[in-house]
């Protein structure tokens, strides 16, 4: 046995103890910084968050305790359920952006000369910001001189005002929203497809799956964990738009454009006034939203981790 | 493969996909084509109505030029250098050693606090906003970069231990048993045996943060104002504010403040795709 010289030395008593000693501190020290950070950033202003709604506060003078009259007030509030009937349709539709990035994804699994660069360009738009991606959407739509107008007006339609038009803003800028987030969903297929057993796809040919079926039934569960990321990722993309409302409409027009999250902002931290307490008891509810999705991807997580 | 490779199909197949791609491409990149032609046509054309005929003239440097020499973007160009550069190091620098500690070590409560880093990681911005401005208010790191840099510190940390910590449990653990028998401090073994396997982790995550940092808004707008301490994402709205109507320094404007992440992605692809795959997809 090659270990016996190492086992004497390490089974000195001293060394031993030492060596416990160190086994079970080391992993604290290592912790201690990354967990403190996280704890007063992250983790202590959720349950700060919940303390502050229940304040009426302007963020400089005295607070004063008011219960739950903010949540209260929410009941009653027609911007706020405006602003969760948005997140809802954000929500829903932005999952569109993982059957169309799985469909760019097969359109561009080949090997041609020159796909290597058709991908990283068909990418693109998720590594550009938010803000901007808000720009080049605002002028694309814009009335005056906006190319989809006059994409409209060329096969004879009538212009249309998407963004100063309530009933089609929240739809525009969740379009603006899908470009990237459909790239996004398209490369993490593209690597899912990548490791895709040629072995089973032989087999399913053999047994005469084509098309559509060879997708359902080969292809797509072996896509599992690229499509349960696609799920996490636009989901919280969907419930954390901000950028894009703000930089499109600024919530309009007259607040149809508005989510909760950026109504939140609005209350908190706008010109329409400084109310800490209003602001902070709509994120309370956005967080509970947010909540049970976290609560499914953690439970999924764990599943994995104890490998049923 | 699948689909069915195109070499295997007809000839026709073959040629029509082809041709198929660049139009495809030109379509789904049709609103930055329009913007990168903005940036390029002089002032006069968009006076004239010119908005998409053949610019009358190619006035890239001169647009290009004025972005740079005629406003504060250097300014807010430098600020997210500043802001991005020590945010990617820092977060790096705690998530090694907190995915080293959750992925290496057995111990009550591991899987509870990678359960908090991931939770922590997902939950919406707004529940921290008030707090967390309260706090950067308090230290007096109100509209300073280093305010701005503590909080996307401590945030993206969340991230990168899940993507650190999945790495390393991937590693071979024989490696750090192997440099136990010997009697290696396991400071040494996280410095001199971890760390070294974790270089593309570490190239993933810093790609991938440079990006999210540099496109944040949100905070950028809650923990900043104006150009001494705020990052070109929110630069980008005083610009436009300057240089209302100008089309084509606005677009010029987004060009260059979009410009840096895509340098990163076309530079750093592999592991760019690495990081946003969280690990999970090989």
């Amino acid at each position: 046995m090659p270990e016996a010289p190492y086992m004497d030395r390490a089974l000195t008593p001293r060394r031993a103890g030492w060596r416990r000693r160190q086994m079970s501190l080391a992993p604290w020290l290592f912790l201690a910084p990354g967990v403190l950070f996280f704890a007063l950033y992250v983790i202590l202003p959720i349950f700060q968050s919940f303390n502050i709604s229940l304040y009426d506060w302007d963020g400089l003078g005295e607070a004063r305790f008011v219960g739950a009259a903010n949540y209260a007030e929410l009941w009653d509030d027609d911007a706020f359920y405006v602003s969760l009937r948005n997140n809802i349709i954000w929500l829903v539709l932005y999952l569109l952006a993982i059957p169309a990035g799985l469909f760019i994804a097969l359109f561009l699994n080949q090997t041609v000369t020159g796909i290597r660069i058709y991908k990283s360009l068909f990418f693109f738009p998720f590594v550009i910001s938010q803000v901007v991606v808000g720009l080049v959407f605002t002028w694309f739509y814009d009335p005056s001189f906006g190319l989809l107008n006059r994409i409209v007006e060329f096969l004879g339609g009538n212009p249309v005002n998407v963004l100063g038009d309530e009933r089609y803003v929240t739809y525009g800028i969740i379009a603006a929203g899908l470009w990237p987030q459909t790239a996004y969903c398209m490369i993490l297929y593209l690597t899912g497809l990548n490791a895709v057993s040629p072995d089973q796809i032989e087999a399913g040919r053999l047994d005469g799956a084509k098309g559509w079926r060879m997708l359902w039934h080969v292809i797509l569960p072996q896509l599992r964990p690229a499509t349960f990321i696609a799920f996490v990722v636009t989901i919280i993309g969907a419930l954390r738009s901000f950028d894009l409302i703000s930089i499109m409409t600024n919530g309009g027009p007259f607040g149809e454009s508005r989510v909760l999250s950026f109504y939140m902002f609005e209350v908190a931290l706008s010109e329409y006034g400084f109310r800490m307490g209003y602001g902070a008891a709509i994120a309370v509810v956005l967080f509970f939203i947010m909540l049970i999705f976290i609560a499914v991807f953690l439970w999924k997580m764990y599943r994995d981790e104890r490998g049923y | 493969m699948f689909p069915t490779p195109v070499e295997r199909q007809s000839r026709a197949w073959r040629l029509g996909y082809q041709a198929l791609l660049p139009l495809a491409l030109i379509a789904w990149l049709l609103p930055l084509i329009a913007v990168a032609i903005f940036s390029i046509r002089p002032a006069g054309d968009f006076a004239a109505g010119n908005y998409w005929g053949w610019p009358s003239s190619f006035d890239f440097i001169t647009n290009y030029g004025l972005v740079f020499t005629g406003s504060d973007m250097p300014k807010y160009l430098l600020n997210s250098v500043l802001i991005t550069v020590p945010t990617v190091l820092g977060a790096i620098a705690l998530s090694s050693m907190t995915g080293f500690a959750l992925g290496v070590y057995r111990f009550r409560g591991n899987l509870w606090i990678f359960f908090m880093f991931v939770a922590g990681n997902f939950v919406p911005f707004q529940i921290l906003m008030v707090p967390v401005r309260e706090l950067t208010l308090g230290l007096g790191l109100y509209d300073t970069k280093l305010g701005l840099v503590l909080f996307h510190i401590a945030f993206q940390t969340g991230f990168c231990t899940l993507f650190m910590r999945n790495f390393i449990r991937a590693l071979p653990y024989e490696l750090i048993e192997a440099a136990r028998v010997e009697g290696i401090s396991e400071l040494r073994i996280f410095w001199y045996v971890v760390l070294p396997l974790m270089k593309p982790a570490l190239a993933a995550l810093a790609v991938l943060i440079f990006t999210f940092i540099w496109n944040d808004y949100f905070w950028a707008i809650v923990l900043t104002q104006g150009p001494d301490s705020q990052p070109v994402t929110a630069g980008i709205t005083s610009f436009n504010a300057q240089y209302r109507a100008a089309y084509n320094l606005m677009s010029a404007g987004s060009i260059v403040a979009a410009l840096p992440p895509v340098a990163m992605f076309f530079l750093m692809q592999k592991h760019f795709i690495a990081g946003l795959t969280l690990g999970a997809v090989k």
